[in-house]
């Protein structure tokens, strides 16, 4: 008896949409703090502006520092069962409990970013290209090196961030054919001790250019003190190191937020899968540093021009893989599928791959 | 694989820097818990002295002061414990963690204002010709002040526990508060003094991270520090030179894997990162047999609650 009720419930739910005057209730999950000035900080920008965007007619809330698994799982159905529309789950690792909590509330929309697990039709996946700005990036840290050394500090061998590392080291070698790249993975987004002892042991072996894919700011402070040069992660992180920081990739989810919002609002909203890019404004290049050479601002701002277009692919063959055997045969293009998986490391890289 | 690109002496410079806050913090602990007292809340206090101690020493410009404040903001919060299990009789456990909880979650509204802002320097400790000396010299004498005075501090705790009258009814206290009640001892005010000692202890740690080896303020940036340290104290079995050499163990894996790594080898970082927490499960449950509980050398009224009338 009581499950037919909470099913006629259920029923009545969906059939009325929800009042004009009813402010949607959106839920954001995020696995750092939004004072991280990095991943998170992006995520919680856009949910500010998605806020500001709609005023009252939305209603977002936040739960950070959220672990991965029963965590996530437990404040998703929080969520849920108090009333949340819309929930964004923004970190890669939230795939499997989005999943589960989707499965229990049919009538909850949710956007996962950057993952890659659709059970329900009211999971929505969402992602960055964040290959095309690491292409800039690698362009950019491939010609201001002059110890052709190029320290990169990884978090976990995730597609998302071994693409990372392979389209910034192709197009740092394109300029630079000696260039050589030192990989640390801390297997953590954000630990910013260890981020700083990463940064200082790849200073001292030879880097002077310091690339991160984690989202504390504590590399590019290490990089300013120790007078070498760095990349921001996810945010323009120009405040902690003002000569050292060449550049970032900024993450601007705003624009999707709110056209996602706008369709859940008119009732259209869907399951989907959206990788956007450079050419969709969900990634830009944070201003460059003054210390980048003129025509190499220029040149990057062709690179972006090029990749935003559609005109120029990161990813164009011949490129193969670290072992030699061939990915991709001249002038071939990596398609999605094999970029949204990708586990290895192109040739040229001399570090092990982990497993 | 570059390994001729590791240079030996600063692996060691390093690995003494990475060490220090785990350190500073676990020899606060081991004094509480050999009073009896099991304070879980190390993380919190670290966190409390690394938010108030960066707020101090960049408001008054003295990375001094800083440390100053940062060790008695840990030792309010490590009151705060101490009223609640020594007074009110709470759980030691569950106290611990509530304190660990309020500290981050404190620390988070606290330090605001103070992301992004570079804390003023802590000087290196001039030791003249000392760090001159080839290898060594680079190695072991071109830190800053806290790293030795983190050294000496070990030293006195040991003093201090073995030979010291004072020491020895802490130790008495610790091993079983009843006979050390009956012999006239103060067991809670001995518990108190320890407690804030831990805490004090435990704030300077996160005033290092902050202040020097980070040299920011993030949220939550401990990390899990705290829980190092905790791990620490039963790992080197409550001996404070131990646990000194198991912190620079810590530290050493830690800055060793990032080496490696950066050479190009390919090493199990899942596993070396779990180390610590393993090694301290498998004490714990050697702890658990009576037996080896004795030869652990854990303190007899550990996590016990002492009430005068028992």
């Amino acid at each position: 008896m009581k499950k037919l009720l909470t099913a006629a419930v259920a029923s009545v739910a969906l059939a009325t949409p929800a009042l004009a005057d009813d402010p949607t209730k959106i839920g954001f999950i995020y696995i750092g703090p939004v004072g991280d000035f990095g991943w998170t900080a992006g995520h919680d920008r856009a949910r500010q502006e998605l806020q500001d965007h709609f005023g009252d007619a939305v209603e977002t809330s936040i739960v950070e520092n959220v672990d991965y698994g029963a965590d996530a799982e437990r404040v998703m159905t929080q969520m849920a069962l108090s009333g949340t529309d819309m929930i964004f789950a923004a970190s890669f690792g939230y795939g499997p409990d989005v999943n589960s909590v989707a499965g229990r509330f049919p009538d909850v929309a949710f956007q996962h970013a950057t993952g890659y697990i659709q059970e329900h039709p009211n999971v929505s996946l969402y992602d960055a290209r964040f290959y095309e700005g690491r292409a800039v990036l690698g362009h950019i840290g491939g010609k201001m090196t002059e110890t052709n050394t190029i320290g990169y500090i990884a978090s976990f061998p995730i597609p998302a961030v071994v693409s990372g590392i392979n389209s910034a080291y192709l197009h740092a070698k394109a300029v630079n054919p000696d260039v050589e790249f030192r990989i640390i993975w801390t297997y953590s987004w954000f630990d910013p001790s260890l981020e700083a002892d990463a940064a200082e042991t790849l200073i001292e072996q030879g880097a002077d250019v310091i690339m991160q894919h984690t989202d504390s700011t504590a590399a590019v402070r290490v990089a300013e003190d120790a007078g070498v040069m760095a990349f921001g992660q996810a945010s323009d992180m120009v405040d902690f190191g003002p000569t050292a920081h060449l550049s970032a990739i900024v993450d601007r989810w705003a624009p999707y937020y709110i056209s996602r919002v706008e369709a859940f609002k008119e009732g259209e909203w869907e399951a989907q899968n959206s990788w956007l890019g450079l050419g969709d404004g969900i990634i830009e290049m944070a201003p460059w540093n003054d210390r980048i050479p003129a025509e190499l601002q220029e040149e990057a701002d062709e690179l972006i021009a090029a990749i935003s277009s559609g005109e120029y692919h990161p990813f164009t063959g011949p490129i193969n893989r670290q072992d030699g055997t061939p990915w991709l045969a001249d002038g071939e293009v990596a398609e999605d599928g094999a970029l949204a998986t990708m586990d290895f490391y192109v040739e040229g890289i001399t570090a092990e791959f982990p497993n | 694989m570059i390994l001729g690109s590791i240079n030996p002496a600063v692996l060691l410079a390093a690995l003494m820097v990475a060490a220090t806050p785990i350190l500073l913090a676990a020899i606060g602990e081991l004094v509480v818990e050999k009073s009896g007292v099991l304070n879980l809340g190390v993380e919190g206090m670290m966190i409390m002295g690394a938010c108030l101690g960066f707020i101090i020493a960049v408001n008054s410009g003295s990375p001094f002061l800083g440390f100053v404040g940062a060790a008695l903001a840990g030792m309010v919060l490590a009151a705060l414990f101490a009223l609640l299990t020594q007074v009110l009789m709470t759980n030691h456990v569950a106290t611990g963690l509530a304190l660990t909880l309020f500290g981050l979650g404190l620390t988070a509204l606290l330090g605001q204002q103070y992301v992004g802002i570079t804390p003023p320097r802590t000087p290196r400790l001039d030791l003249g010709p000392l760090s001159q000396i080839p290898f060594f010299g680079r190695a072991f004498f071109r830190h800053d002040i806290v790293v030795y005075l983190t050294i000496a501090l070990v030293g006195a705790v040991w003093w201090f526990l073995k030979y010291s009258r004072a020491g020895m009814i802490l130790r008495a206290v610790g091993e079983n508060h009843d006979a050390a009640h009956a012999l006239g001892y103060h067991v809670k005010r001995v518990r108190l003094m320890a407690i804030l000692f831990g805490g004090a202890c435990a704030g300077l740690g996160g005033a290092y991270l902050s202040l020097i080896r980070v040299a920011g303020w993030t949220e939550g940036m401990t990390v899990g520090a705290g829980w190092i340290a905790l791990a620490l104290v039963v790992f080197a079995s409550w001996r404070p030179w131990r646990a000194m050499a198991g912190a620079y163990l810590f530290g050493g894996v830690v800055v060793l894997q990032l080496n490696l790594q950066a050479a190009g080898v390919r090493i199990p970082v899942e596993y070396l990162s779990m180390s610590p927490y393993l090694i301290t499960i498998l004490v714990l449950v050697l702890m658990s047999s009576g037996k080896a509980r004795a030869s652990l050398n854990a303190p007899g009224s550990l996590n016990k609650q002492f009430h005068a009338s028992g």
